[in-house]
C-alpha cells in the first residue's frame, strides 16, 4: 500500500521533469554536435592527397563532417530520451522491489553452477559441436587458455580483492613457477608432479620476499614497488643467460604424464595402457582437466580461507589497517600470508604454463600480462569469485571471438581485420564498465556468515 | 564453612586492596613526538581496576595522542606505560591488544563492507572466538539495535549504531580495560545518552574498567569516577568527576555554554 502510493507520487514528477526538459535535450544534443564539429575540423575535414607534382593537396570532406555531426546529434538525443525512460522504469522497479535480494546473489545462484557445468563438459561439448575430438581442439585450447587466466585471476584476487594490496607485478610469480618447473625438469629430470608443489613453494617464497620490503606501503606506493619487482624478475631472466637461457628461453621441457604414464603412441603409453587408439588429443584433454582442477582448488581454498580467521583478517585489513591492529591482528603476518598464498597459486599456474607450452621465455611474462590479470580482477569486481571467472572469459575469450568475425569482411572490404581493433574495443569496454559498473561486474560482497548459518 | 568463607573474603579483600595499590593502567612521565613536535609532555595517568576515568581537554590537547601512545602508535619516547604489572611501552600495537586491553578508536573505524556479525567476529579474533555465541548475545542485549542490524553492512548504519558496534567489537575480546576515544563525536544527544548509560551499566554490573577520552566534558565527568584535564600535551588537573565538574576553572574552560 505505502509503496504503491510512493510510486504514484514519484512517477508524475519524473514524467513532468523529462517532458519539460525536451528543449533542454535539444540544446544539449546541439552542443554535442558543435563539439563534434570542433573536433572533426582538424581531424576529419581535410585529407592530404598526393597532388600533381611533388606537393600534397588538401581535399575537403565537409560532407563527412556534416554526417558525423548529425549522427552525434541524433545519437545523443536518442540516448537522452532512452536514458530518461530507463531511469524512470528503474526508479519504479526499485521502489517496488526494495526488499528483493541483490541481483548478484540471484545471478550467482544460477550462473555459477552453469559455468561450472560448461567447464566440466567442455571437451565433450567441443567434440560434439565440431564433429570430433581433433576438430574440437581449438575450443579446448581456448578453454585451457581461459582457465589459466581464471586461475591467475583467482590467485591475484586473494592479494588485491581480499587483502586490498594492489600488486602490479603478479606475473613475476607466474614466471617463477614456470621457470622452476622448466629448470627442475630439464636439469634434474624431476617429474611434473614433484615440480608442481615445488614451483608453488618457490613462488610463495618469492611472495614473502616481495612482501617484506613493502609491508609499510599501501596504495600507489605499493603498486609502484610491485611493478618494479615484476620487471626485476623479467630482466634477471633475460640477462642471467647461464641460469635461465636468457631471452632465448628454455625449450624442450618434458611434457606432463598421466601420473607417470606418458602420452606416447608406443607400448606403455597412455593409449595402449587404457586400451584406446592413440590420439594426440588425450594429452590436450588431460591438460584441460588438469588446469580445471588447479583452478577449482584455487577457488575452494579462497572460499574456505574467507571463513577462517586469517581470511577474515585479510578482508578487515583491506578495510582498515589501524582498526585491525587495535583488535590484536598481526598485520605483518596477515599481509605476508596473502602475498605468499596468492604467489603460490601463480606458481602452480606458471608450472602448468611451462608443461603445456614445452617452452618458456621472458617474453611471456611482461607487464601486459600483469595488467591483464589485474584487469580481470578489477572488472570482475574485487573479491568476487564468479565475477573474476566471467571477466576472464570475456577478457581472454572476446579477442578470440573477434578473430572469427570474418563476415565483417563483407561489410568493410577484404582488407578488414577485426583483430586489429582489439585494443580499441578493449578500451571502449573499460570506459563503459567504469561508467556503468564502476565497482566491477559483481560488486556485491557476499558476507562470509549469514543469519541461520552456524557462526564459526 | 564460615571460617573458610571468611578466609575467602579476607583473600578477596586483600587482593582488592593490592589491586587498588597498583593501578591497572599506569602512565608515568610519558612523552611522545610527531617528528620533532612534542605532543605529550611527561604525562602521568592512573586507571584503577573497576574505575571509570575520563580524560577531557580541548581540540589538539593531546588526548587522542595519549590514547594512541598507550596502544603503541606512536611509541612513547620517554616514560613508561604499564598494564596489569607488565611494561607495554615498547610493545607493538597488536600485542598490546592481546593483553585484555581493548580500544574503540577515534572515528570508530568499523569495517564498513563487512556485516555487523563479521565485525564482531573480528573483535573476538584475539581469543580465537571461544565464547563467540555467548558474547554475541551479551552485545545484543547491551545494544539491542545491533541485533536488528546483525547481517547488515557496517557502513550502511547510522553514526550512533556504528559507535555501538565499535564499542561492542572492542568488548568481544572480554577486556579488563576498555578505552573509548571520543565516543560521542558527531552523535545526537539522545544517542550519546544511550551509549554512556550502556558504559555505566557495564561498569556497575560487570566491574569493567573504562578509560574514556572526551571533548564532551559534562557527560564524561558525570559518568566518570575520576577525571583528568589535559592542556597542550600535559595533565593540568585531576580529581573526582564531581570535583572537576564543580571546579570554576574547568567550568569556565569546558562547561560554560557547552552544557545544560
Amino acid at each position: 500500500m505505502a509503496t504503491g502510493s510512493t510510486i504514484g507520487a514519484v512517477a508524475p514528477t519524473v514524467g513532468r521533469r523529462s517532458g519539460a526538459a525536451f528543449p533542454e535535450m535539444l540544446k544539449d544534443s546541439a552542443l554535442f554536435a558543435l563539439v563534434t564539429l570542433g573536433l572533426s575540423i582538424p581531424v576529419v575535414a581535410y585529407r592530404t592527397d598526393l597532388g600533381q607534382g611533388t606537393g600534397l593537396e588538401l581535399t575537403g570532406r565537409w560532407g563527412v563532417v556534416a554526417g558525423l555531426c548529425l549522427a552525434v546529434f541524433v545519437l545523443r538525443l536518442g540516448q537522452r530520451l532512452l536514458l530518461g525512460e530507463v531511469a524512470r522504469r528503474r526508479e519504479a522497479h526499485r521502489l517496488a522491489t526494495a526488499e528483493a535480494p541483490p541481483v548478484a546473489a540471484r545471478a550467482g545462484r544460477v550462473l555459477a553452477p552453469l559455468t561450472l557445468a560448461v567447464a566440466l563438459t567442455l571437451p565433450l561439448l567441443a567434440a560434439l559441436g565440431s564433429g570430433g575430438l581433433s576438430e574440437g581442439r581449438y575450443w579446448i585450447d581456448l578453454g585451457i587458455l581461459i582457465l589459466t587466466y581464471v586461475m591467475l585471476g583467482w590467485g591475484l584476487n586473494i592479494v588485491v580483492g581480499l587483502a586490498g594490496l594492489l600488486d602490479l607485478g603478479y606475473v613475476a610469480f607466474y614466471a617463477v613457477g614456470a621457470y622452476s618447473y622448466a629448470l627442475l625438469a630439464t636439469v634434474f629430470g624431476l617429474s611434473f608432479w614433484i615440480c608442481l608443489p615445488l614451483a608453488g613453494l618457490f613462488a610463495a617464497a618469492f611472495g614473502v620476499l616481495l612482501g617484506f620490503p613493502v609491508l609499510r606501503l599501501r596504495g600507489d606506493y605499493l603498486a609502484i614497488v610491485t611493478l618494479a619487482f615484476g620487471e626485476i624478475i623479467r630482466l634477471v631472466l633475460i640477462n642471467w643467460v647461464d641460469f635461465s637461457g636468457g631471452a632465448a628461453g628454455l625449450s624442450s621441457i618434458p611434457r606432463a604424464s598421466f601420473f607417470g604414464i606418458p602420452f606416447t603412441a608406443g607400448e606403455g603409453g597412455f593409449a595402449s595402457t587404457f586400451g584406446l587408439s592413440f590420439s594426440p588429443m588425450h594429452r590436450i584433454v588431460f591438460l584441460y582437466y588438469l588446469i580445471l582442477v588447479l583452478a577449482l582448488v584455487t577457488n575452494l581454498v579462497t572460499l574456505r580461507m574467507r571463513r577462517l580467521p586469517l581470511g577474515r583478517a585479510w578482508e578487515a585489513l583491506r578495510e582498515d589497517e589501524i582498526a585491525c591492529r587495535s583488535l590484536g591482528i598481526d598485520t605483518t603476518m596477515t599481509k605476508l600470508t596473502a602475498f605468499a598464498l596468492g604467489a603460490m597459486f601463480a606458481g602452480f599456474a606458471g608450472s602448468f604454463f611451462a608443461v603445456r607450452q614445452g617452452f618458456v621465455s621472458p617474453e611471456s611474462f611482461n607487464f601486459l600480462e600483469s595488467a591483464i590479470i589485474l584487469a580481470i580482477v578489477v572488472l570482475g569486481g574485487m573479491g568476487s569469485q564468479l565475477g573474476v571467472a566471467i571477466a576472464a572469459i570475456v577478457m581472454v575469450g572476446a579477442p578470440e571471438l573477434l578473430r572469427n568475425l570474418t563476415f565483417l569482411k563483407a561489410v568493410f572490404g577484404e582488407g578488414f581485420d577485426p583483430n586489429e581493433y582489439r585494443l580499441l574495443l578493449f578500451g571502449l569496454a573499460m570506459v563503459c564498465m567504469m561508467v556503468w559498473r564502476p565497482r566491477g561486474l559483481i560488486s556485491e560482497r557476499t558476507p562470509s556468515v549469514r543469519l541461520g548459518s552456524r557462526a564459526a | 564453612m564460615s571460617v573458610a568463607g571468611i578466609n575467602v573474603l579476607v583473600d578477596e579483600t586483600r587482593a582488592r586492596t593490592e589491586a587498588a595499590k597498583a593501578p591497572l593502567l599506569s602512565v608515568r612521565g610519558v612523552s611522545a613526538y610527531y617528528g620533532s613536535i612534542r605532543a605529550l609532555k611527561g604525562v602521568d595517568v592512573d586507571v584503577h581496576e573497576g574505575e571509570i576515568v575520563a580524560l577531557i581537554g580541548a581540540n589538539g590537547a593531546g588526548k587522542s595522542t595519549l590514547m594512541m601512545t598507550i596502544f603503541g602508535q606512536p611509541q612513547a619516547r620517554e616514560g613508561t606505560i604499564t598494564f596489569a604489572g607488565q611494561d607495554i611501552t615498547r610493545l607493538p600495537t597488536h600485542e598490546i591488544a592481546r593483553l585484555n586491553l581493548a580500544q574503540s578508536p577515534e572515528g570508530r573505524r568499523i569495517f564498513s563492507r563487512m556485516t555487523v556479525r563479521e565485525n564482531l567476529q573480528m573483535g573476538a579474533a584475539v581469543n580465537g572466538g571461544k565464547h563467540f555465541a555467548e558474547d554475541l548475545e551479551r552485545m545484543c542485549v547491551l545494544f539491542p539495535r545491533l541485533r536488528e542490524r546483525i547481517d547488515q553492512r557496517g557502513g550502511t548504519m547510522s553514526g550512533g549504531e556504528q559507535q555501538m558496534l565499535a564499542i561492542a567489537r572492542a568488548l568481544m575480546s572480554r577486556p579488563r580495560l576498555l578505552m573509548l576515544d571520543e565516543p560521542s563525536l558527531g552523535l545526537a544527544p539522545l544517542v550519546v545518552k544511550q551509549i554512556f548509560s550502556a558504559v555505566r551499566d557495564l561498569n556497575a554490573r560487570e566491574g569493567l574498567t573504562v578509560f574514556i577520552v572526551e571533548q564532551n566534558a559534562y557527560h564524561a565527568l558525570k559518568l566518570a569516577h575520576r577525571g583528568y584535564v589535559m592542556v597542550t600535551g600535559a595533565v593540568t588537573m585531576s580529581g573526582t568527576g564531581q570535583a572537576l565538574l564543580d571546579d570554576p576553572q574547568v567550568k569556565a574552560a569546558y562547561l560554560e555554554g557547552g552544557s545544560h
